[in-house]
């Protein structure tokens, strides 16, 4: 009897599942709880995995729940490569249609901005450009400007107020959530990933600024909001060391 | 900055790196010399964890241990990963490179554990070939370290020293005994850890695992025991070690923890004590 491993991932994968036949115990009976250690192991240590990933997901649907949250998605979706440390890009994609936590519509776009966390923590690192030319430059050649952002950098915009859920769940004395839709830029400063809200049109400037001049993304973000703050705005990219390169 | 490609892993004890005990081993190493990594949570692009292993691997002789290559896998070896692990290992330099005895990638679907293997000669000549495959593409050797088994496969041909002994011999590849996997496997299997360590192919070990377990039992009630990496080093283990190191001589040895990390000093304590083994046959 050869238990090709097929038949063993579709065992450790499936809780019901009886140890395939083949696998056995010193005395030759079937391996039972024996090959239960393995399929512990697996749903274990994604599970871990996963809420290393999505610590505040987890607090949103308490432990208890998060962990067949964990279970069914880790079955669905198990890792396609052995990068533990990025496992969980398919989960907002998952939460979406996920019929247990429909009562919190914004979890798919909370795990995003987890997502882009994470790939911010592991990004490369890189040099802020020297802004100091910006200053001496006339109007028309600033908005001719392109930006480069560094590759930390991360925009995650949503219809929800998901930067004030992550403050209430992050922070000691953050104020009461209200409604509204966050943009939220991720900037590493150092190594440490830190989600700012942006202004209004601050979305929608950043969102240009990957591939158009200054001048494109200023007039987007005042098309998106008129009292857009182009300072403001600047200066958190500045501040979290988000400009890479200037040309 | 050493050029570690040269050297060698000291024959003294090393720790599996924990993020959480940067500052304490920056200060004070102890009797901690040298540090093993383990090769999939340094394969982002930079950031926090790139960093500090820059840092560390200009100060301590570094080694590689991948968890993820599947090196027993039915299907081909992931070729990303396999370049990822190059790329970490031409710029660390390590002063070892090691990988499991087990598989975890099947159809793409990556399981996240050391899954078992049938010693058969079908599964002999892909490992071998396996084994081939990585030493060319990373370009050195690597350290195969034997499984904790909870289970065996009926359609089985040898023993697993059998099949390490043969694996050797067709690729040129050393050895990572962990001394905590052969005590958990022989508990397991209703074996004698001593006859499986007498038939270990010793002359080609470069380094020595020792971790901690997790006691259960089976469905009969028999002792099953399981790698947790998340406890101290028993006393039989202990035993076991002092007694191959009375054979085998001064050898790089490293405390395993994983799970539940303690502190630094805990950590040290252990690594001391395999020193004060180390140390009986200088």
């Amino acid at each position: 009897m050869t238990v090709g491993q097929d038949i063993f991932r579709a065992a450790v994968l499936d809780p019901a599942a009886m140890a395939p036949a083949g696998l056995v115990d010193p005395q030759g009976r079937p391996a039972g709880k024996r090959f239960d250690v393995y399929r512990n192991n697996v749903a274990v240590s994604l599970t871990e995995a996963l809420g290393q990933a999505f610590p505040i997901i987890r607090k949103l649907v308490g432990q208890t729940n998060f962990q067949i949250l964990a279970g069914t998605f880790l079955r669905v979706h198990p890792p396609k490569d052995p990068l533990v440390a990025l496992y969980g890009d398919d989960m907002p994609a998952f939460l979406e249609g996920f019929e247990s936590t429909r009562n919190l519509p914004y979890l798919p776009d909370m795990a995003r901005l987890e997502c882009a966390m994470r790939r911010s923590y592991h990004a490369a690192d890189s040099i802020p450009a020297d802004l100091n030319g910006l200053g001496a430059m006339d109007p028309a050649q600033l908005m001719a400007t392109h930006l480069t952002l560094s590759p930390a950098t991360r925009l995650i915009r949503s219809k929800w107020p998901i930067h004030g859920i992550w403050r209430a769940n992050t922070e000691k004395d953050a104020p009461k959530v209200q409604m509204s839709a966050d943009d939220v830029l991720i900037t590493r400063p150092d190594y440490d990933p830190q989600p700012i809200l942006l202004p209004p049109g601050g979305g929608a400037f950043i969102a240009q600024l990957r591939t158009e001049p200054l001048g494109s993304a200023f007039e987007a973000a005042q098309a998106d909001a008129p009292d857009f703050d182009l300072t403001t705005t600047l200066g958190l990219l500045i501040a979290g060391n988000a400009i890479a390169h200037v040309a | 900055m050493l050029d570690h490609q040269t050297l060698t892993l000291p024959n003294a004890p090393g720790v599996g790196y924990k993020a959480q005990h940067f500052a304490a081993i920056w200060e004070d190493p102890g009797p901690v010399r040298w540090l093993e990594i383990h090769a999939e949570n340094y394969m982002g692009d930079g950031g926090r964890p790139i960093a500090q292993l820059r840092n560390l691997a200009e100060r301590f002789p570094i080694s590689v241990h991948g968890v993820g290559l599947s090196i027993g896998g039915e299907g081909s070896l992931n070729a990303d990963h396999l370049a990822r692990l190059k790329k970490l290992v031409d710029w660390v330099g390590p002063a070892s490179f090691s990988e499991h005895l087990a598989w975890s990638t099947h159809d793409t679907a990556f399981l996240n554990d050391l899954l078992p293997l049938p010693y058969t000669q079908a599964t002999l000549n892909r490992v071998a070939d396996h084994i081939d495959q990585v030493q060319h593409v990373v370009g050195r050797q690597m350290l195969l370290e034997n499984p904790s088994n909870y289970l065996a496969f009926e359609e089985s041909e040898m023993a697993e020293t059998e099949f390490l002994e043969a694996l050797i011999k067709r690729t040129g590849c050393g050895l990572l005994l962990d001394i905590n996997n052969v005590f958990i496997s022989a508990t397991n299997q209703q074996t004698d850890p001593r006859s499986y360590l007498n038939a270990f192919p010793l002359r080609a070990v470069g380094e020595i695992h020792l971790g901690g377990h997790d006691e259960d039992q089976d469905e009969y009630g028999v002792s099953l025991l399981i790698d947790s990496h998340g406890a101290p080093v028993v006393d039989p283990v202990w035993q076991l070690y002092a007694e191959v190191i009375a054979i085998m001589g001064p050898t790089p040895t490293l405390i395993e923890w994983d799970t539940d990390v303690p502190d630094w000093p805990v950590l040290a304590a252990e690594a001391s004590r395999a020193a004060d083994v180390l140390a009986q046959v200088r």
